[in-house]
């Protein structure tokens, strides 16, 4: 199995290149045809990911299953995986089933569907295994192809406003990485990745337009790389886009978006921006703190007046991302280990959550929050789920929400302590904005007339959501399983940026010296 | 002398066709003759390719230098000759219907290639200006073919109005360049510039640049495209969308690494300033159009902006890096066209883009072959445009050009606002009850299908462009 990283991230393309070939019409055949191929796909993508996993030793900090191949304009094909990226890989594989189990409802284009989430799940594996700039750049900006046609074709009613303003956005914020991109590969003669983490970018402060630029062209190539990233967590105050496109999103595609697609920001500030430029990083690592901060307490206090769940799970997500980068940029065992964690199970959570809307939503068709209340009494086992992820999200000890919220705001304590503070405050508020939405929604009595028929959920819906309850319990009670496997690499990645900035700093003081 | 005529042998043959066919279709049955014609210009086309593509090698000076056979201009002329056939064989059905094809269309084209031909292969300001000028003056005539229309007829005469004054312009600046320099070669002019560029010889390569540009539709000197490309017969544009935007491109490169290859630092700038004008405007005008063949004019004005600035880097990459650029450019642009061409009302062609409305529901096939286009033309991978565009940076960026690289991914960022625009009529809009019909042509949907599978599929390896593009750009700066 000397592919078995290709074989595993190409495995839907083909899966929806054979749907496109060969499946004709759009009769009820055809539909269940196309559910079932991307349902098996999906699900043997899973196994073939288990696999890697198996393989996979631990103790190696390097990138493993590495293939290598010659590819166009002097570029390389490279993917590979290290402790870093594997389990955003497997977090992938495992939710991709989940999503289209969750899309059995669809009528409208089913083959088209499935088409765009199989090829969204190539290109989200294929941006955690791409070991090439370029390459990483291709799978990275390609995946907003097939989200632009999910929002827009199989989205709500303001769907075309959504869907522009989500590809633009994030289109822009792409383009001056790939200027970026191309500067490092100008730089270092290569795009590898593994030869670029071993590269030392320039760090001499100079002037540019006036101004100087602490940290030199490591600090431009942060903010470049920065740009794209930070909209794609979503980072305050470029975050705006999010709502709109989860808001308008069918179900599946705000769950992608949600667990998988927001990582993709996250990825990409360990792989890069923290990795490759580790005195951009420190210059800029205190703004990033308090943009982290911020997007915490403010995102919470928005969501705290939304009357869309959807668009309050959204704003809730913007703030765990929050926890996220400050773990990031804290830059310490903690912090990174919490920030991967705190992506993994919020890759669940919110998942769930958006699973949970989407339960009520396919029976109501609103997802106004004073359009429910008292679901408890008709619908007992939803109620018991939504707590659980209500709980979940708000980070109550024993639910993996917690593991990670915790770590990061450890971390960031020994680096800042008032981001510290602030941080935690945004804590109660999520609390806050979570219960209040449980209430308003499962608790109270039913008095509502259109609610009166309600049911509960069926064996699929509650199927779906078995496997995510075991993952948010488990990782909550037993984070090791996580921790164990991300551990060696970020130990690694910190020596050897605490090592770069020390020779940073080493260089710096023999120039002063010298002058 | 023989020597001489073996090596511009593939003009010389395309020449004689052209004349061949003309005496022999005014002497028997004029117009019956032209389907004909037409699919004998395309086979010629594509043999002369081959021939070219085939068995070139090394570089061969004819005439004293007057004419250069080398890497460079036979990659420009294979692209040339392969998209004006695939236009040829795209216009057939489309004129024939409309009562357009006469058998002047397919000769005139031909005696357009045999210029363009000249164009790429000048190593003179005298062969250059003859090439050109073939070239227009067929080019004129080309987008009046529809003698009955207003639109049409004032397509040619506002062309021909502009080009004159170009051409004009053009001749000035050559003979500026002559009076300074003391020579048409070249060869020549380069020497004399390596000393030093005088004020005069300034004044000329400027003069140049912006008949250049004209002929490009570089901005300041585009206003001429939207224009032509709304008023002339939709084959016809797409033509002008191709195959004369290698030619005039491959000649800007020519003339600017052959003959001012020493004097970069004072076109530079110049270059530079027309790229990023050529993707701004390109990029703002277009959101405003709902004539689909505008749209396409205003898009052809921004990807022009970035060939330019492979140009404006003055390396070899930038020239590779234009040379790709324009490949790719022609091959979407083949699809793109052969798209509009199939847009038609019962039997009437539509320009209208609203007209596009849920055309995914009645045509997915097509539809989604124009979507992976407009992806590729917005440049957004992994389509093959995106390459394109990293070509044509990193070319700016090793060239010193930082800032045109960054106003150029800001600008693409714009343009892609149109081409998403399209994407949404097909697939988001609402279902509208009198859409587009018919358009049942094998051969534009195979135009459409292969190069929207080229756009996908071409990132595995570009079919070996690259290498011979590179290998091209060498033999032009070294």
């Amino acid at each position: 199995m000397d592919n078995i990283l290709s074989i595993t991230t190409f495995m839907p393309a083909l899966a929806a290149l054979i749907l496109a070939v060969f499946l004709r019409g759009e009769d009820e055949a055809a539909q269940r045809n196309a559910k079932w191929v991307a349902m098996a796909t999906t699900v043997i993508t899973f196994i073939a990911s288990l696999f890697i996993l198996f393989e996979f030793d631990r103790n190696d900090t390097g990138f493993q299953f590495v293939e290598e191949g010659e590819w166009i304009m002097g570029l390389t094909y490279k993917m590979g995986v290290d402790g870093i990226s594997i389990l955003f890989v497997m977090l992938t594989t495992f939710m991709m089933p989940l999503v289209i189990a969750a899309s059995w409802s669809v009528t409208d284009r089913v083959k088209e569907y499935m088409i765009a989430f199989l090829l969204l799940e190539t290109l989200m594996l294929g941006v955690f295994m791409a070991l090439d700039l370029v390459l990483f750049y291709l799978f990275f900006e390609a995946g907003l192809i097939p989200m632009f046609l999910i929002i827009g074709i199989w989205g709500g009613a303001n769907r075309i406003y959504a869907s522009f303003k989500f590809f633009l956005y994030t289109f822009l914020g792409s383009v001056l990485m790939l200027v970026a991109m191309v500067a490092m590969y100008a730089d270092a003669g290569t795009t590898d990745i593994e030869a670029l983490l071993n590269h030392q970018f320039g760090n001499e402060t100079f002037s540019l337009l006036g101004i100087q630029i602490v940290g030199g062209m490591q600090t431009i190539l942060f903010l470049a790389f920065f740009a794209s990233f930070a909209v794609k967590m979503p980072m305050w105050p470029v975050h705006t886009w999010l709502p709109d496109a989860h808001v308008q999103a069918p179900t599946a595609g705000s769950v992608v978006l949600a667990a998988i697609l927001l990582k993709l920001g996250g990825y990409g500030f360990i792989r890069f921006s923290f990795s490759m430029f580790p005195v951009g990083s420190e210059v800029m690592a205190p703004l990033v703190l308090w943009m982290s901060a911020i997007a915490i307490v403010y995102t919470s206090l928005v969501a705290l007046v939304q009357d869309d769940m959807k668009k309050l799970i959204a704003y809730s997500s913007v703030a765990h991302m929050g926890f996220v980068t400050m773990g990031i940029f804290s830059a310490n065992q903690q912090g990174l280990d919490g920030a991967i964690f705190q992506m993994l199970s919020h890759g669940f959570i919110s998942g769930a959550l958006f699973l949970c809307v989407g339960v009520i939503y396919d029976r109501m068709h609103t997802r106004e929050i004073d359009a429910y209340g008292g679901l408890v009494n008709r619908m007992p086992a939803y109620a018991l789920i939504f707590m659980l992820f209500t709980m979940a999200n708000v980070g109550l000890p024993g639910t993996s929400g917690f593991v990670g919220e915790f770590l990061t705001l450890m971390a960031v304590f020994q680096v800042n302590t008032w981001v510290a503070a602030v941080a935690t405050t945004g804590v109660i508020f999520s609390a806050a904005y979570a219960l209040w939405l449980y209430r308003r929604v499962v608790m109270g009595d039913l008095i509502k007339e259109s609610l009166k028929s309600i049911t509960d959920m069926t064996g699929r819906e509650k199927a779906i959501f078995a496997p995510l309850v075991v993952m948010t319990l488990l990782l909550g009670v037993y984070p090791a399983l996580i921790l164990d496997i991300i551990g060696p690499s970020v130990a690694a990645l910190v020596t050897q940026y605490d090592t770069a900035l020390a020779a940073a700093e080493a260089a710096t003081q023999v120039a002063s010296n010298g002058n | 002398m023989s020597a001489d005529l073996t090596i511009i042998l593939p003009e010389i043959l395309l020449a004689v066709f052209a004349m061949l066919g003309l005496i022999g279709a005014v002497y028997t049955s004029k117009d019956d003759l032209a389907s004909p014609l037409l699919w004998a210009t395309s086979a010629v086309f594509l043999a002369v390719a081959a021939w070219i593509g085939f068995t070139g090698e090394g570089t061969n000076v004819a005439f004293g230098g007057m004419f250069v056979d080398d890497a460079f201009s036979r990659f420009a002329k294979v692209t040339i000759l392969v998209s004006a056939a695939a236009v040829l064989l795209m216009s057939e059905g489309y004129m024939s219907q409309r009562g357009l094809l006469r058998f002047e269309y397919p000769m005139l084209v031909a005696l357009a290639a045999v210029g363009m031909m000249t164009m790429v292969s000048a190593g003179d300001l005298m062969a250059l200006y003859m090439g050109l000028e073939l070239q227009s003056l067929a080019l004129y005539v080309v987008a009046s073919l529809r003698r009955d229309s207003v639109k049409s007829t004032e397509a040619g005469l506002k062309y021909f109005v502009l080009g004159a004054l170009s051409s004009g312009l053009l001749l000035y600046g050559a003979s500026l360049v002559y009076g300074y320099a003391g020579t048409t070669l070249f060869s020549g002019i380069v020497q004399v510039a390596e000393e030093g560029v005088s004020l005069g010889l300034l004044f000329g390569l400027v003069f140049l640049m912006a008949g250049f540009a004209f002929k490009v539709s570089a901005v300041p000197f585009h206003m001429w495209t939207p224009d032509v490309y709304e008023g002339s017969p939709t084959p016809v544009t797409a033509f002008f969308a191709t195959a004369p935007k290698v030619a005039a491109m491959a000649l800007f490169a020519r003339v600017m690494h052959d003959a001012f290859g020493g004097a970069i630092a004072d076109w530079q700038q110049v270059m530079a300033l027309l790229s990023v004008l050529s993707m701004f405007l390109g990029a703002f005008a277009a959101i405003g159009q709902t004539n689909i063949k505008r749209l396409m004019a205003f898009s052809s004005i921004a990807h022009m902006g970035y060939a330019l600035m492979g140009l404006a880097s003055g390396t070899a990459l930038g020239v590779e890096a234009m040379l790709v650029y324009m490949a790719i450019y022609v091959t979407m642009n083949i699809g793109t066209f052969a798209f509009i061409l199939m847009m038609e009302k019962d039997g009437q062609p539509v320009v209208e883009i609203s007209s596009l409305k849920m055309y995914a529901k009645r045509e997915p096939g097509k539809a989604w072959a124009m979507l992976f286009l407009m992806f590729s033309l917005a440049g957004v991978p992994p389509m093959l445009g995106f390459f394109g565009k990293l070509y044509v940076l990193r070319a700016a960026y090793e060239g010193g050009l930082v800032w045109l690289a960054i106003a150029g991914v800001i600008a693409s960022v714009i343009g892609a606002y149109y081409y998403l625009r399209i994407v949404y009529y097909m697939f988001f809009g609402e279902t509208q009850d009198e859409g587009l019909n018919g358009g049942k042509s094998p051969i534009l949907w195979a135009m459409l299908m292969g190069s929207a599978a080229v756009m996908l599929f071409g990132i595995i390896n570009m079919f070996g462009v690259d290498s011979v593009a590179a290998a091209a750009a060498l033999t032009l700066v070294n």
